[in-house]
This record gives C-alpha cells, structure tokens and sequence, in this order.
C-alpha cells in the first residue's frame, strides 16, 4: 500500500474546465455538489482506502523567526499569493494508477449546470518506510 | 451494561480513593484503569454492587501502580498504613472534583479534557475522538493537567463560574465521535445543579436543554444547516423545552441575573413561539440589553443587531450595525441579512460570498454559500 495526498487549490492550479465560482452556481447544485464529495470520502472508508480529508480557510499568513527574545515577524493575510490550497485527503492505495483513478473521480464533482467541474487535483505521494527486507 | 450508570460512578470513586489517602494524579489514573476493566467484564459477568467493584478494582490498581514504583516508596509506606478498602463511605465531594478539574491554572483544553475523563468517566480514547486528535496527543494533555494540579489542595472550595465556562465549552464545541459530547455536557451539569444551589448553574442547564430541543431540526437530511426561522417545529423536543423553561423560570425568580440565565431566556423566547413570526423579537431585544450589560461581549451585540432587525424593522438594525467593528466574526452575515430584508439582494448576495470566505466551519460555509447562491440565481432568472 502507499499513500497519496490529493491537493485542491483555491488558487494556482490551471482553469477547470466548468470554472463557475460556487455563490453563482443555484442551491441544488451546491447540494449535489456537497453530497458527491461526502459519498466520495464514505466509499474510500468502505474499501479501506480512506485516512483523513481536511478542508483549509481561505485565509492565512506567513510566519517567521525573528531573533532571540523577539516575537515572530508574520506577513498576512497573503491575498497576492499565487498557490492557495484549499484541503486535502489523504488515501492509502495499492498503486499509483489507483490514486489517479481515485483523483479523477474526485475532479469530476458536480458544479455549475449540474456538469463535472473537471478541477485540477495535485497527487503527491508520501515518502514510504524503509523495507525491513532490502536484499 | 449501562455505560452511563458506569460513567456516574467516576467521580464518586475517585474521591473515595483521595479520601483513603491517594494523591489525585494517581488516583485518577486508577480509577481509568478500573474502567477501561470494567468495560471490558462487565458486559458477561456484571457486578452485584457496581460502586463498590470500582472502588475495589481501582483500590487494587492504585496499589499495584504504587508498589511498581519503588521510586515511591515512601508513599507506600503509608499506603500500607491505610485499612483495607471496604464499603464506600456516602460522602460526597464530586463537588470538589469538578472544581479541582476546571481549576484556573489549567488551560480551557486541558481542563475540559481532564473534567470529562475525571468526572465524566470517558476514556482517553473516546475523548481523543471526539475532538479529531490522537489518543497519545489526549493522554498527554491530561497528564499534563494533572502534573499543573500537583500542588492544589483537593479540598478548597472553587470559582462555580469557571466550571460553568467548563461545561460550556464541551456542550458548545463538542465534535463527533461515539459518545455524545452534548448529551455528555447535559449530563454533568445536571450533576452539578444537583449539588449545588446556583442560579447560573440552572441557567447553564435550562440554556442547554433549550438548545437540545431543537438539535433534530437544526440540520437537513444532507446534512446542511437549517437556520432557526426555517426549522420545522415540530420537530423541536417539547418535554426538553418544558424542563428547561421549568428551570429557568424558577431561576430567575430568585432574582440573581447572570449571563447564562439572560442566554437561557432569549432561548425560552425562541423556544415559546409557535411559527417564526411569532417570535417575541420586542423581549429579545430587551434580553440582549440585559446581557450587554452583563458581558459587554461584541458578540452580544451583534446578535443583539439581528434581533433590533427583527423588531424594530432592518433599517434600525443596520443603525445598530454601523456601531460595530466590521472585523468581528460573522459581522458579514448578519450585514447579509439584513440588506436582504431591507430590499437589496445585490449587496446582500455579496456580503453573503464575503461571509462564507470568512466562516469559521464548513456548514457554515456551504450554508453561507447557498444563500449567496440563492439570491444570485433569483437575479439572473
């Protein structure tokens, strides 16, 4: 099994293809939209590939050390910045073309007209263990 | 096995352990393990005297756990000094306990964590998961608590307030998980008004049950948030409604105000009228300046600027607006709703969008998104 992070940007990520921001889209279609996503992660739970799916806030700032005895220096809200992620969920899968299989799934969550929003997910995969047997 | 019979055996045990000369750390630590035991043997082989098997089996940890360490050995010592453990006396000092764990030394988590494990009866395990972190993280932060309480005496009497803001915070806050977080807090605070003649401690407990009343309608079958003017009502829990009115009532007359009281009666107010527009909004808003003047909390008055909204026509709840700072949460929203009663979808779809950027919680964002949505569709078609 390894592990595969799927990254959703508010930010940064290339154009959908149904790129129609969420407050212009009809309440039916939020629903659904809403619902796709909870089945989506309800299924991974039932065949076992599920670990966790966080959603971020939109708004953040960059933290950084300033010195002994002085309190941290922090740039933000960063409203310029050019990569926003929104959330994340994590999978535990068998192989790569799994987790692309599962990311492609995910992009094809309903949006505006009721048609698949076709959004760009990042895949990362983790780092894995080392092999207790190596030779 | 009833779980919960279980779970209001704790505090009563741990004190009986205190009582016989066990520091509270070690203790409680004790009285976990006895059951994490008890939930495990009980379900075949239930005991006759349920208080008193805790108090055996946990005796027995504590002892155990003592005489492993013989960096200790002093204390065992006296240890060995004490009686053998029989019958539990009938003193009470759960009182105590649930001052000890909200004492003001400890952080609002760890004191909500170690008040759920020590008087609640949770273990670590579900108290990890009811607020999403891992066990080891929920251990730490109550051993932590407990090594911050080392040097408090048992035995000296506590601020009720800081207990209420306690149970509060669980009630409030209390996420998923297999036990009932909001049920859990229900339950500990009427433990608590059982113990101890306090009209806050009833006005806490009546503005829970108030807010219990109306949990099945507060959410849709997807899962979104219904807000309180579009709740079916019927659904609303009237026996929980009739208890807290009951107790707040008698409450009040005793004619010592305090916040959760003045929260619990803008709840009955609610809670009181058969259809939205019904709703005594005059009263509220006389409620809302009872507690303005109690708490002087921001958030007061912007609850208190929905509620003039209400009563006294949008117009004059913008006014009431105007005189806040727009940075305070969910100030967009309540500017959202009001420009829609006030006949400007536009501004309103907006501040809507605004508001959902800066919601604090998913339901609320998706909630917040869907009436930016709404208006936006009516404008389009």
């Amino acid at each position: 099994m390894a592990k595969y992070l799927l990254l959703k940007h508010y930010r940064g990520a290339p154009a959908a293809v149904n790129d129609v921001p969420m407050d212009q889209w009809t309440p039916e279609e939020i629903s659904a939209h809403v619902q796709y996503m909870n089945d989506f992660a309800a299924r991974l739970e039932k065949t076992g590939e599920f670990v966790d799916g966080q959603a971020l806030a939109p708004e953040g700032a960059w933290v950084r050390y300033d010195g002994e005895g002085r309190p941290p220096v922090t740039d933000g809200p960063f409203a310029e910045t050019k990569d926003l992620i929104a959330g994340w969920m994590v999978i535990d899968v068998d192989s790569y073309e799994r987790a692309v299989e599962l990311a492609g799934e995910l992009s094809a969550a309903p949006g505006a007209g009721g048609k698949p929003i076709h959004e760009w997910l990042e895949v990362r995969p983790f780092y894995g263990v080392q092999p207790t047997i190596t030779e | 096995m009833d779980e919960v019979l279980l779970r209001s055996l704790t505090p009563g045990v741990l004190t009986v352990l205190v009582r016989r000369g066990a520091d509270f750390a070690a203790a409680e630590d004790a009285v976990q393990d006895a059951l994490v035991e008890a939930l495990r043997v009980w379900a075949a082989d239930p005991p006759r005297d349920a208080k008193g098997w805790l108090v055996t089996v946990a005796w027995r940890k504590f002892l155990d756990a003592t005489r492993a360490d013989t960096a200790r050995r002093r204390r065992e010592d006296r240890v060995e000094e004490e009686p053998a453990p029989g019958p539990a006396p009938a003193v009470d000092d759960t009182l105590q306990l649930y001052f000890l764990c909200a004492h003001p030394s400890l952080t609002p988590a760890s004191a909500v964590a170690l008040t759920l494990r020590a008087v609640g009866g949770l273990t670590t395990r579900q108290i990890a998961e009811a607020y999403l972190v891992p066990e080891a993280t929920m251990a730490q932060r109550i051993s932590r608590a407990k090594r911050t309480l080392s040097g408090v005496r048992f035995d000296r009497p506590g601020d009720v307030a800081t207990v209420l803001r306690v149970l509060y915070l669980v009630f409030n806050e209390g996420y998923s998980g297999d036990v009932d977080l909001a049920a859990e807090a229900i339950r500990l605070t009427r433990q608590l008004a059982a113990r101890i003649d306090h009209p806050e401690v009833a006005g806490l407990l009546a503005l829970m049950l108030l807010h219990h009343a109306r949990r099945a309608a507060r959410t849709a079958s997807d899962g979104s948030l219904v807000p309180l003017a579009e709740q079916d009502r019927g659904r609303w829990d009237t026996a929980l409604i009739a208890e807290g009115v009951g107790i707040l009532q008698a409450a009040l007359a005793r004619d010592r105000l305090g916040e959760f009281q003045a929260q619990a009666a803008i709840a009955a107010l609610h809670a009181d009228a058969p259809t939205a527009e019904e709703t005594d909004w005059v009263q509220i808003v006389e409620w809302y300046d009872e507690l303005t003047r109690l708490t002087d909390s921001p958030i007061v008055r912007l609850n208190r600027a929905v509620a003039v909204g209400e009563a006294d026509g949008p117009r004059a709840g913008l006014a009431a607006l105007a005189a806040l700072d727009a940075s305070l949460p969910r100030h967009a929203a309540v500017a959202a709703y009001l420009h829609e009663r006030d006949g400007d979808p536009a501004t309103a779809a907006r501040l809507y969008a605004e508001a959902a950027h800066k919601a604090p919680n998913l339901a609320e964002r998706d909630h917040l998104t869907r009436q930016a949505a709404r208006l936006n569709a009516r404008r389009c078609s």
